[in-house]
């Protein structure tokens, strides 16, 4: 952009230039002027080089009616596509559209045949019966052979998968995972091409539900091993038989998946392309293209709830089924670990205040059990048959039970107590109010400990804290992925909670193939729960979202994949 | 020549050397296990989880062997991304971040040039009034509070014309690259007209401009041929820096627009304590600024005569 002049003087030549040129450019303004439209030219022709050089994203609408195609936001690259150690509810959501189970989810969350056509459970094993017509997308057929594989390599320590233990009610399981025994010993065999035999090391009652699970999806051997130690990297080196096959992945950029014409039930899927097109986790980035009509569904983050409301959309909620708690430090030695101490906060504490007043999040529910409300029961719902016994707040037996804790301790007054939380809005939010409230109350001084969630994990590990902000999802629809959690044997019991009572009912309902049996144990535990404050349940979390009037169909779902799209459709708008 | 070259390449190396090493044991410093996710992990997983990733070891061992593979060139496996190689991450992600650096770079730098110059021409007029005040707003605000505006800005925008003008997000064609890469080169845009203005407004007082001027050149001649070219040489020195700065300090519009690049893994890595993406993209971003600075001065001698090395 500087002047080819080199020299010195210059008047001559510049007298024999044209009067033109001369005129327009006789003022530096002028030049810069030339100058400034120069640049933004070469800005142009840089960014349209680079932009042949490099691939594009779609640009497609959010619902496109004609070709049947659906664009969405995924929040991030699915960190691992590998079933059989896959662990992440990102994976899971993409793995679900394109895999499929022994079993599976119906649109109203009841549990269907999927590989399977029929299956037999008993105390010492279950058996399935694959269907025929079930295909990989290459066309040959999906064999136990596939299921006794992956499983295998779930199990391996080598493959070191973080959702090993989810199998360790199969035989050996447990030994091949701690390198006891070799993968050979697993108690999954195929008897045939079309029958699985499976033996339990305890009873798995809900063993069925289980199927319908990601690291029990079937992987094949021959073309596993044809990847050579890269599969599940890229789209051609994954083998699909669920209701869409991979045909675009473009690493932390896109992943579009189009219908498998070999997947047995293919006449129920009526969306022919999930374009996953935007990886982002940017709120405002969503909603903004749900917006612009980009995308077909949208999550809507709480600082865009407003926003979203002045938009008129139809808000959707929806209670993702995970339970968020406090959970007190047991070890012996901490304040925490004296019940009355615990009572008098258990008494303090209102979930529904918190809820209502504090979180004020439409979707949310307060919590009032170890159990949450979606759960089922012996019929009905679990919740419905064993109502939870509920502590309302009372400032005068607070006070009472603090005033025993205070004597029992052999304290002249109460040292700081540690609240350890999460660096969330709504968590740093919810421990001010906490903070407040128990100052107010009971005069007592919290100190509140926030760390990033890695950070976080470690120091209720290592019990660094005399209360935490903890919270669980369900793994299976079971209430036993809630009720296992504080068995003293539990690495998930954080606080070290030991009752031999609690215990001996986890075992009860872990093992018994009595349904009714079972609920008992879970009544029990979850009066335990309470009579013992073993924890503090705060809220059962909703989500909120808006869908594209012209999608319909879309489920949401507490286990499993979510959100699932297998029995969407596109309706005129 | 030849002999500074390699000079400076050996003190990059050394520094790289000592990023390396300072970001590994600061990592390993941090509290927390790189391992856990939402579950709690039975003793033996934890315990298979570890000796996959070489975690077991102790951590003098674990960085020979980091350090080994480094001057092999393996970055080893993300504990993420569990199924990629970091020198594939970076391969895949970092023309993409390049790519809207070099637009943002191109953007700044010329738009800092030119305005920078308008300003000194125009000195307390109403545009040096007016740009000031914008580049002193660029300069403040951040560049996540820039990028979000701009975004609903888009949305109004389109919403207002009933068609899409420019995509929200996204990444691939001109029209995705426009709206990031103002929103990157903005705060840098900001600072290098303000440099170029000083350096302008310090030339026209000096010695060879008055000299120009009383031989009679005119006084187009002058300003592009004596005041631009030399007013810019400060702008070049900054640019070294600045292209590092802007080519990897795009996490921020990157999350924004939903642009596949490499910021967001690093910042990512951090969050989620991803040792080997931490130590890859900390390691390639070091070599990528040192080597930025050695061209720079580099082709500092060149632009300037006065510099050029011997």
């Amino acid at each position: 952009m500087s002047s080819p002049e080199t020299g010195q003087g210059g008047n001559a030549p510049k007298a024999e230039r044209s009067p033109l040129r001369r005129r327009w450019l006789r003022t530096p303004g002028q030049q810069l002027a030339v100058l400034g439209v120069g640049s933004v030219v070469a800005i142009g022709l840089i960014m349209a080089l680079l932009s042949w050089a490099s691939g594009g994203t779609g640009a497609a609408a959010g619902v496109d009616a004609a070709t049947g195609a659906i664009t969405l936001v995924l929040d991030t690259e699915p960190p691992q596509m590998n079933s059989s150690i896959s662990s992440d509810a990102i994976s899971a959501r993409v793995l679900g559209h394109l895999m499929e189970g022994l079993t599976r989810q119906d649109a109203q969350g009841a549990l269907v045949p999927g590989v399977a056509e029929r299956w037999e459970i008993t105390e010492k094993g279950a058996t399935f019966w694959l269907r025929a017509d079930a295909r990989w997308s290459d066309g040959k057929p999906v064999t136990a052979h596939d299921f006794v594989f992956a499983w295998r390599n779930t199990v391996n320590p080598q493959s070191a998968s973080e959702y090993a233990n989810i199998m360790f009610g199969i035989r050996n399981a447990q030994d091949i995972s701690s390198g006891k025994l070799p993968i050979t010993a697993l108690g999954a065999t195929a008897v045939s091409d079309r029958e699985l035999r499976i033996e339990f090391a305890q009873p798995v009652p809900y063993f069925a539900r289980l199927m319908a699970f990601t690291v029990f999806y079937p992987i094949r051997e021959d073309f596993y091993r044809s990847t050579q130690g890269r599969y599940a990297s890229s789209a051609n080196t994954l083998l699909y038989n669920g209701a869409y096959r991979m045909d675009i992945w473009t690493h932390g950029a896109q992943i579009r998946m189009v219908k498998n014409q070999q997947y047995w039930n293919r006449d129920i899927i009526k969306i022919n392309v999930i374009d996953f097109a935007y990886f982002t986790s940017d709120n405002n980035t969503i909603i903004n293209l749900f917006r612009d009509g980009k995308i077909a569904m949208a999550e809507i983050g709480q600082e865009n709830i407003e926003q979203a409301q002045l938009q008129g959309w139809n808000i959707n909620s929806f209670s993702e089924g995970a339970l968020f708690y406090v959970e007190f430090n047991h070890r012996p030695g901490r304040i925490t670990a004296n019940k009355n101490f615990r009572k008098a906060i258990q008494y303090t504490l209102d979930s529904s205040e918190e809820v209502n007043q504090v979180i004020k999040i439409p979707g949310y529910l307060p919590g009032k059990s170890l159990f949450p409300v979606w759960l089922d029961g012996v019929e009905g719902k679990f919740r419905t048959e064993y109502p939870v016994r509920e502590v309302t707040p009372d400032l005068e037996k607070a006070r009472y039970h603090l005033e025993l804790a205070r004597k029992e301790l052999g304290l002249e007054r109460f040292p700081p107590i540690m609240l350890l939380t999460g660096d969330t809005p709504v968590s740093t939010r919810v421990s001010e109010y906490y903070q407040e409230t128990l100052k107010q109350s009971l005069g007592l001084e919290i100190r509140i400990d926030v760390q990033i969630f890695k950070q976080r994990l470690a120091k209720m590990l290592a019990g660094e804290f005399d209360m935490v902000m903890a919270g669980w999802s369900a793994d299976y629809a079971d209430p036993l992925t809630f009720g296992d959690m504080f068995h003293s044997s539990n690495v998930q019991n954080r606080g070290r909670y030991k009752n031999p009572e609690l215990d001996r009912q986890i075992d009860i309902a872990r093992s018994s193939l009595n349904v009714k049996e079972r609920m008992d144990a879970f009544g029990r535990i979850q009066d335990i729960i309470v009579e013992d404050v073993v924890i503090l349940p705060e809220y059962e979390r909703g989500r909120l979202y808006v869908v594209d009037p012209a999608l319909t169909g879309m489920e949401r779902r507490v286990t499993g994949f979510d959100p699932d799209f297998t029995y969407a459709r596109i309706v005129e708008k | 020549m030849g002999r500074y070259i390699f000079t400076r390449l050996l003190q990059g190396l050394v520094t790289v050397w000592f990023i390396a090493t300072a970001t590994f044991l600061a990592m390993h410093a941090v509290p927390g296990n790189p391992l856990s996710g939402n579950k709690a992990l039975t003793p033996e997983i934890q315990r298979n989880l570890e000796a996959k990733y070489g975690l077991d070891k102790p951590v003098s061992e674990q960085y020979l062997i980091y350090m080994g593979n480094l001057a092999r060139g393996d970055l080893g496996i993300s504990f993420t991304q569990k199924n990629r190689q970091v020198n594939d991450i970076i391969r895949e992600h970092f023309p993409v971040s390049a790519t809207l650096g070099i637009i943002a770079v191109v953007f700044a730098a010329l738009g800092g040039i030119l305005f920078g110059a308008l300003t000194a021409l125009y000195r307390n007029k109403w545009p040096d009034t007016v740009i000031m005040l914008l580049v002193i707003v660029s300069i403040s605000v951040p560049s996540f509070v820039i990028a979000a505006f701009a975004q609903l800005a888009l949305v109004r925008i389109n919403d207002a014309l009933g068609f899409a003008l420019l995509p929200v997000a996204g990444w691939g064609t001109v029209s995705h690259m426009i709206v990031p890469s103002l929103v990157l080169g903005l705060g840098t845009m900001a600072y290098l007209t303000r440099l170029m203005r000083s350096s302008m407004l310090e030339i026209v007082n000096s010695d060879y401009i008055r000299t120009a001027n009383a031989k009679g050149l005119p006084a187009s001649r002058i300003f592009t041929g004596h005041q631009l070219r030399n007013a810019i040489l400060p702008v070049v020195t900054v640019l070294g820096p600045a292209i590092a700065a802007i080519t990897t300090g795009g996490f921020v519009v990157e999350l924004v627009f939903a642009i596949p690049g490499l910021g967001r893994f690093f910042v990512q890595a951090v969050q989620q304590l991803d040792y080997t993406v931490i130590m890859g993209t900390t390691v390639f971003f070091g070599a990528f600024l040192v080597l930025m600075v050695i061209i720079v001065d580099l082709l500092y001698g060149f632009i300037d005569p006065r510099v050029r090395v011997n």
